[in-house]
């Protein structure tokens, strides 16, 4: 297995990467996402998978960003995400509108080696109207005038995620969070940050196996404790609701966002060392 | 002549007095009403929804059949194949009922997340379509919700479709909207005409009322009904089993509207 640091993590993410995360409810790597922030990564491709939390709009308010393919940025409960919104408005990145299963869909077909896949729905949608990478054609098996949305597959060159565990020979456990696990198919290397590396082989155990990822999949793995915080992970620690409530506040404007990340993201890395 | 209601806030107790009540427990008693009007197997909600969550909830709790599928749920999720296993579920017709809301919705049911001014939102951005182009279409029905009822919200047109209200004919299409819950009144949908009507009238509300906080056209019958308010049987399952349920994933929504702090 690969282990690495954070930081070196980081450093292997080159500018212009088309990087894939999950939102606040299918384990972030949040840790990640503020290690890149410190690298000073720029021009990044970000796909949300299928929606975006709070990693990508941490990364986009820090200018890491120049454009986002997702269905949605929201903080949840915490409503907007304010620096996706201002960029947004700025025209400072590039947005293209998808709708969440479009998003599965695209990486299953990468999954699967196939070109694209098709999806219902979407037809009379103004989001298919911008997405002229998306084709509608008549569904072959079906009766005239059948319609139906053709996708292309998606391949990230970078999955990120938060894991609860590896193993001593690089698989990683979490749990029904399947998502992630078409991720890191789908995408030619997967990041996995995780709380702790045990002894032994998941996939000898039949009750770890179908939470774990295999190996193969996996490129790299670096030790983050709480590295989804603020996000929840499964049953090992809750959502931090006060915490995102505390970040909305001050990324209402540029100048307290950047009071936010010195404190929260840069002087994070001083006290560590 | 609409009867003007009484004061339900502040009449609490008596005999056939209705009982003090949120504006949040008399709305998930309307959807609660909406999703019992007809044979609903399985319900699936989506994110951020506290007050439909609690009215499938209160469904379950009075014994209802019914299947919940509650996509931000944490302990003890529904799907074991990540998120995309709701919309095999739905693209396969297994999802009866969903929720939608929007930050716009217009006269047709159309419903715009995408925000306003040029695409994608240059001038206002709302935080996206989510599976809303997907959903809408593919599920048996959709009961749409939004709190706030004024011209910005229920408007005449959408800027922007991120899910259609109704589809061409020969467009593969599952369902509809059912009806919209609003924080002043309940509206049926009929896809059939592309039109609203006035169901019923929430506490202070009039048909005049109501059309002066609409930007679009709908129908109304002379005699509108006033929305029954909640029983104390409904309350007392919404405040006791329904919130029990709802602490984990909704803890602001319970302190806030049940006065209920959760124990984590």
């Amino acid at each position: 297995m690969t282990l690495t640091s954070l930081d070196a993590m980081a450093a292997s993410v080159p500018d212009g990467a088309l990087l894939a995360m999950p939102p606040d409810n299918s384990l972030p790597s949040v840790a990640l996402a503020k290690a890149l922030i410190r690298r000073g990564v720029r021009g990044l491709r970000l796909l949300g998978v299928p929606v975006g939390g709070f990693a990508a709009e941490i990364l986009i308010g820090a200018g890491c960003v120049a454009e986002v393919e997702t269905s949605a940025v929201s903080l949840g409960e915490a409503g907007f995400a304010p620096r996706f919104t201002a960029a947004i408005k700025a025209g400072s990145i590039v947005m293209r509108d998808c709708t969440c299963p479009a998003v599965h869909s695209m990486l299953q077909a990468s999954e699967k080696g196939v070109p694209f896949m098709p999806l219902r729905g979407l037809i009379g949608s103004d989001i298919l109207k911008h997405r002229p990478d998306w084709q509608v054609i008549q569904n072959p098996y079906g009766p005239p005038g059948d319609e139906i949305v053709l996708l292309p597959a998606i391949s990230p060159d970078v999955a990120a995620f938060h894991a609860v565990m590896a193993d001593e020979v690089g698989n990683v456990w979490l749990g029904r969070r399947r998502e992630c696990a078409t991720l890191a198919h789908a995408s030619k290397r997967a990041l996995v940050t995780v709380e702790r590396v045990v002894p032994g082989n998941f996939l000898e155990d039949e009750r770890l196996a179908s939470g774990a990822i295999n190996a193969t999949y996996v490129s790299a793995i670096a030790i983050a404790e709480r590295g989804a915080q603020p996000a929840a992970l499964l049953d090992e620690y809750g959502f931090d609701a006060a915490y995102v409530a505390d970040y909305a506040r001050m990324a209402r404007t540029e100048a307290g966002f950047q009071e936010w990340l010195a404190r929260e993201v840069f002087a994070q890395a001083v006290a560590a060392e | 002549m609409i009867p003007t209601s009484d004061d339900r806030r502040a009449q609490p107790g008596g005999p056939n007095r209705p009982v003090e009540h949120a504006l949040e427990e008399l709305l998930a008693v309307c959807i609660a009403r909406l999703i019992r009007a007809q044979p609903t197997g399985h319900i699936a909600v989506g994110a951020a929804s506290p007050i439909p969550a609690a009215a499938c909830w209160l469904v379950a709790k009075q014994g209802a059949p019914v299947r919940l599928s509650l996509l931000h749920k944490r302990s003890g999720n529904p799907f074991t194949e990540g998120t995309r296993e709701l919309f095999d579920l739905t693209g396969q017709g297994r999802i009866d009922l969903f929720f939608l809301g929007g930050g716009e919705i217009d006269g047709q049911a159309n419903l715009n997340l995408i925000g306003m001014g040029e695409w994608p939102g240059t001038q206002v951005r709302f935080p996206g379509s989510f599976g809303s182009a997907f959903m809408y279409m593919m599920t048996g029905r959709t009961i749409l919700f939004r709190e706030e009822h004024s011209p910005r919200v229920l408007v005449e047109r959408v800027a922007h479709v991120s899910a259609p209200g109704v589809s061409a004919p020969g467009v593969f299409r599952r369902g509809h909207a059912q009806a919209l819950v609003t924080g002043r009144c309940v509206f049926r949908f009929h896809p059939e005409r592309a039109r609203f009507s006035l169901e019923s009238l929430h506490p202070g509300e009039t048909v005049a009322s109501i059309r002066a906080a609409t930007g679009f056209d709908f129908d109304a019958a002379d005699d509108v009904p006033q929305t029954a308010p909640p029983s104390a049987e409904e309350l007392a399952l919404l405040r006791g089993v329904v919130c029990d349920e709802m602490l984990e994933t909704y803890p602001e929504f319970c302190a806030r509207v049940f006065n209920r702090k959760s124990a984590a």
